[in-house]
């Protein structure tokens, strides 16, 4: 392989990466509040691409309004599913939890067969993001360089509003002890909420970044992008906001850079993510950036 | 000594009815066998591959609380292996039509019973390596990377084309499962499954399920069990998926896809999780339902409206039911109770002698 | 309490299975309807297909709606691109509806899926666009309207090596997707044999279905510097493969298979997939006989919008079926296989069927491009 070559491959895998992610950021706040892996992310990041869609297309509105909308129905949608499915259980066994959460993402899959179609959708991708560029020899489509920095910007975003603000510190609170924080007067069903409101509308970006990269939707989209970038948050070490940036980009670079070296493996690309995932559970099962921490009694 | 007695009766009086029902039982299946449609037998025989893999699956995640979604890969392995053991050379030749087999699996062809069996093994032994590996981990983690692994099973199977097949799949394989196969190791693993959680062994997984610290505590080796009971729980599946690939006489890697996990997951909720009974009738009333619903994908005919075609619609079905009885019903169907004699005696379907000193319900 | 309530619960439940199989054995059996299967996925991954082919044999039916005398029926099974739900629907084809004869399924493994259970129950099949060789083979109860892979492979070979003028071939194929690798096997073969060249296929790559990042594989294929990619595989996953190799700045020509031929591929590809080659069953823009003229017309009629080649087919395994039942003066299964086999030079929508001793159809394929954002045809080749 050449340097060219490799400089290519470099920045596929680092475009892919980013948007991992910036999806692995909703996955692990909402892990980090309930210790609750949210099988229904990955479909909620279906539900951003679609509504974008159908703004785009059904209603015809400018594509910067359909996302704005997008987010903001998503976004309520997230905080729904939350009142609907996992609060009732939150004194639950885990197991209990879990199985809803895969019932849910089920119900929101086969709903989403029904009402959206099982046949894949174009996605209309505006000329502005269409662009692509040359730099000194290697390729970059114009919407891989959107997504590294949408992906920078959320990413302070977030670390200010967990670092600086009241609520952060109640998120924090709230992660670390929920029956503590609530005798701290902190409303922890609100903080909840915040919480996978801040998660689906990440989804929902992700889901509107990933459409514009693949302009195609389809109703099982979100399943595997959804498992990857739990598994980029593990690596991360869960419930750290820079630790599933970094996994994020760690998987982009295992999956790319393995067929980049390896071509005669391309055919077991999807199992890499997963033998990476068995591996850094095995060897730090707190992940890259991850706290250790007890088991609870 | 008045307790003794009726609880001899008792006994007496379950055996009795014990042996009734197995000779009912019995009759049922013959009967079954003369008198059903091609079609109804086909679901039947369902009914049986789906009673053993929901049994296995609450195994491992209802009686030893361990969350494992890596079935599908289990029955892939069980399924591959039966299927290559028992097809006859030709028709491994006929079938590896992009690239010729292994010499070494070409010539080999064992009747049904040992395929199934070396299937199983096959499948329980995968199922120790990756217990001994992943069941330290932490519940949610053991989920995911249960999941993972199935999806590297598929992936496996579907390049390692001199093996498998590739995505060609096998197909034309003898058509071996009969009703008194399906049935017959549903049976077989049933009671198997029975004496297992009655004996010791049974009783350390509940006592991790139920607290793992204090199971610990008292002496239990608890990763070993947990091991065990994967590995059983993995060979089951393997078992269930022979049975399966000699159903249907056609496989390939698509059809283990983890969204297979998914409707055994569906299956051992709504029996009620940690219940045999419960996911006997639960996965006979979710094959028959399934079948029968599939009205719901057609056109419907409201009465005041007729609806186009909505497929999909049916699997709405199911998953909102999952959904509702997760809600509202965790315990499903049956709960952890199982069936016994004693709790037809106390709804009064039995006359009430001995209800004092039956242990009836767990 | 609960456990009076869970085991009344129990009862109920399976008093209404037992009754619910209890329903389900019953089929009319009306003497004067012929019934004909549509076994067809029409949710899932193969959806989009099913629904199309439906479409067609939908339309055959509601311009001939009968033959000899009696009334033909469509009885529709979802067979949900599952193969468990393929072998169940088609028990309720075979044994509980009791059809005639069988039109479906699109997807080959689907096809093989109901296969067996047709053959037991000893009625004929007719796949529409299933090209595995391996439908037909050793199958003595299924037919098919369509050309077969080992056929298409070798005129998309034929195609690069003469028309195209290729040296430097590389492949690029959906591993998980059994259509896709016998395709680009049977295209490897024609063109060494043609070239000559043993070292003329410069790269493989492999992907998943439903894989979007393509962009690793198609970084390896760029360095051997290709004249010609062929790709077959699904539309939507091709469609990003060729719209990911432009932004990669790959010039090479892309070819496929008869799976692109769907507007999808033209919506999701957009300029990216101008010019991309492909064999198919049908062309749209150039009616070839009066039947597909026919077909154009009550088709765009009736739907509203161009069909598709699976669409064409769908219409002329109905039509077959039809004519076998004409020529037997029968709707007997058995009768009906009998007089299919014997189908020859039968004028479809989709080109003259001939049925030959393998149950297949000898066809000629329609080769096809893109330009300005539709379908165009380039050229038909015969076997």
């Amino acid at each position: 392989m050449d340097f060219q070559t490799f400089l290519q491959q470099f920045v596929n895998a680092l475009s892919l990466g980013s948007l991992y992610a910036l999806i692995a950021i909703g996955y692990t706040m909402v892990y980090g509040i309930l210790r609750l892996i949210n099988f229904a992310h990955g479909d909620v990041f279906m539900v951003g691409g679609y509504l974008a869609f159908f703004g785009i297309s059904s209603f015809l509105i400018p594509w910067w309004l359909a996302f704005a909308l997008a987010i903001v129905l998503t976004t309520a949608f997230g905080v729904g599913l939350e009142r609907v499915a996992y609060r009732p259980l939150r004194d639950s066994p885990r197991i209990s939890i879990m199985i809803s959460a895969i019932g849910a993402s089920f119900l929101i899959e086969n709903l989403a067969i029904v009402l959206f179609d099982a046949r894949p959708k174009a996605f209309p991708v505006a000329e502005f993001f269409a662009k692509n560029y040359v730099i000194g020899g290697v390729y970059v489509a114009g919407i891989s360089l959107l997504i590294p920095i949408v992906t920078a910007v959320l990413l302070a975003v977030l670390l200010w509003i967990v670092n600086r603000t009241k609520t952060g510190m109640a998120m924090r609170a709230v992660s670390t002890d929920i029956d503590a924080a609530r005798l701290m007067a902190i409303d922890v069903n609100r903080i909840v909420s915040i919480t996978f409101a801040i998660g689906s509308a990440l989804a929902a970006i992700g889901g509107i970044m990933w459409a514009l990269k693949y302009p195609r939707l389809e109703p099982l989209m979100g399943i595997m992008p959804g498992l990857k970038c739990f598994i980029a948050a593990v690596v991360g070490g869960i419930g750290s906001i820079a630790g599933a940036v970094l996994g994020g980009l760690l998987l982009g670079m295992v999956e790319l850079m393995t067929v980049a070296f390896l071509p005669e493996l391309t055919g077991y690309k999807d199992a890499f993510a997963f033998i990476l995932l068995i591996v850094v559970l095995l060897v730090k099962p707190t992940g890259l950036l991850g706290k250790n921490q007890g088991e609870k009694v | 000594m008045n307790t003794l007695l009726t609880q001899n009766d008792t006994q007496r009086r379950d055996r009795m009815l014990t042996l009734g029902a197995a000779v009912i039982g019995l009759g049922l299946l013959f009967a079954f066998d003369s008198m059903f449609d091609r079609f109804t037998m086909q679901i039947f025989k369902l009914c049986a591959i789906n009673v053993i893999l929901a049994l296995s699956l609450n195994l491992i995640n209802g009686f030893t609380g361990l969350f494992s979604l890596g079935h599908a890969g289990f029955m892939a392995v069980g399924a591959y292996t039966c299927a290559i053991l028992s097809m006859s050379p030709e028709q491994k030749e006929a079938n590896f039509v992009l690239q010729p087999i292994m010499p070494v699996l070409l010539n080999v062809q064992m009747p049904f019973l040992p395929s199934l069996l070396i299937g199983g093994l096959l499948a329980g032994f995968i199922g120790w390596v990756l217990g001994v590996v992943t069941l330290r981990l932490r519940d949610d983690y053991l989920a995911i990377a249960t999941l993972g692994f199935s999806e590297i099973i598929r992936v496996v199977l579907t390049n390692a084309q001199t093996i498998t097949n590739g995505s060609l799949g096998l197909k034309g394989l003898p058509r071996f499962t009969t009703m008194w196969w399906a049935w017959g190791s549903a049976i077989v693993i049933t009671l198997f499954l029975v004496l297992l959680i009655k004996s010791t062994y049974g009783r350390a997984f509940k006592s991790i399920r139920d607290n793992e610290i204090a199971a610990e505590a008292m002496g239990i080796d608890v990763l070993n069990m947990k091991v065990l009971s994967f590995t059983i729980s993995s060979a089951l599946a393997g078992i269930a998926g022979g049975l399966l690939a000699h159903y249907l006489t056609t496989i390939d890697p698509k059809q283990f896809i983890f969204l297979k996990t998914f409707d055994i997951l569906l299956i051992v909720v709504l029996g009620g999780i940690g219940s045999i009974t419960g996911s006997i009738v639960s996965a006979i009333v979710v094959t028959v339902l399934m079948e029968a619903l599939r009205f719901l994908d057609g056109p419907l005919n409201l009465g005041f409206m007729v609806t186009n075609g909505i497929p999909g619609l049916r699997m709405v079905f199911f998953s909102a039911l999952l959904m509702i009885v997760v809600i509202f019903r965790q315990q499903g169907l049956m709960g952890t109770a199982e069936f016994s004699w004693n709790s037809l005696a106390r709804i009064g379907l039995l006359p009430k002698r001995g209800q004092k000193s039956g242990k009836g319900v767990e | 309490m609960k456990k009076r309530f869970s085991l009344l619960t129990l009862a109920a439940m399976m008093a209404a299975g037992i009754s619910l199989v209890g329903c389900s054995g019953s089929g009319s059996t009306d003497k004067n309807v012929i019934k004909i299967g549509v076994f067809q996925p029409l949710t899932g991954a193969n959806g989009a297909g099913g629904a199309a082919e439906y479409e067609g044999t939908k339309l055959a039916n509601k311009l001939f709606p009968e033959v000899l005398g009696k009334k033909i029926q469509l009885v529709v099974v979802d067979n949900k691109s599952d193969k468990v739900e393929a072998a169940n629907a088609a028990t309720v084809l075979a044994q509980k509806e009791k059809v005639n004869a069988v039109i479906g399924s699109w997807g080959s493994s689907l096809s093989m899926s109901g296969g067996p259970i047709f053959a037991e129950a000893k009625i004929p099949a007719v796949a529409v666009s299933a090209t595995n060789p391996n439908v037909t083979k050793g199958n003595e109860f299924y037919f098919r309207v369509c050309f077969l892979d080992p056929f298409q492979g070798t005129v998309g070979a034929a195609y690069a090596f003469n028309t195209l003028k290729a040296k430097k071939v590389a492949i690029i194929r959906e591993v998980s997707n059994d259509y896709s690798v016998g395709l680009a096997k049977f295209f490897v073969d024609e063109f060494v044999k043609l070239s000559g060249n043993k070292n003329a296929i410069v790269a493989t790559a492999d992907y998943n279905t439903g894989d979007q990042d393509f962009s690793a594989q198609l970084t390896n294929l760029k360095q051997f510097e290709p004249d010609v990619i062929f790709a077959p595989g699904n539309y939507t996953e091709s469609a990003l493969i060729i719209k990911q190799a432009r932004a990669l700045g790959i010039k090479a020509q892309f070819i496929g298979g008869d799976t692109w031929d769907e507007s999808s591929f033209l919506t999701v590809g957009g300029s990216a997939v101008e010019g991309a080659v492909f064999s198919t069953f049908f062309a749209n823009d150039k009616p070839i006989n009066k039947t597909s003229e026919a077909f154009l017309k009550a088709y765009r009629e009736e739907f509203k919008k161009e069909p598709a080649a699976g669409s064409a087919l769908g219409y002329d395994a109905y039509l077959v079926i039809l004519d076998a039942i004409k020529r037997a003066n029968s709707a007997e299964p058995q009768k009906i296989r009998d007089a299919l086999a014997k189908t020859k030079g039968f004028e479809g929508s989709a080109g003259e069927i001939t049925i030959n001793a393998e149950r297949n159809a000898d066809k000629a394929a329609v080769f096809k491009t893109v330009k300005d954002g539709k379908f165009v045809f380039l050229t038909t080749v015969k076997p």
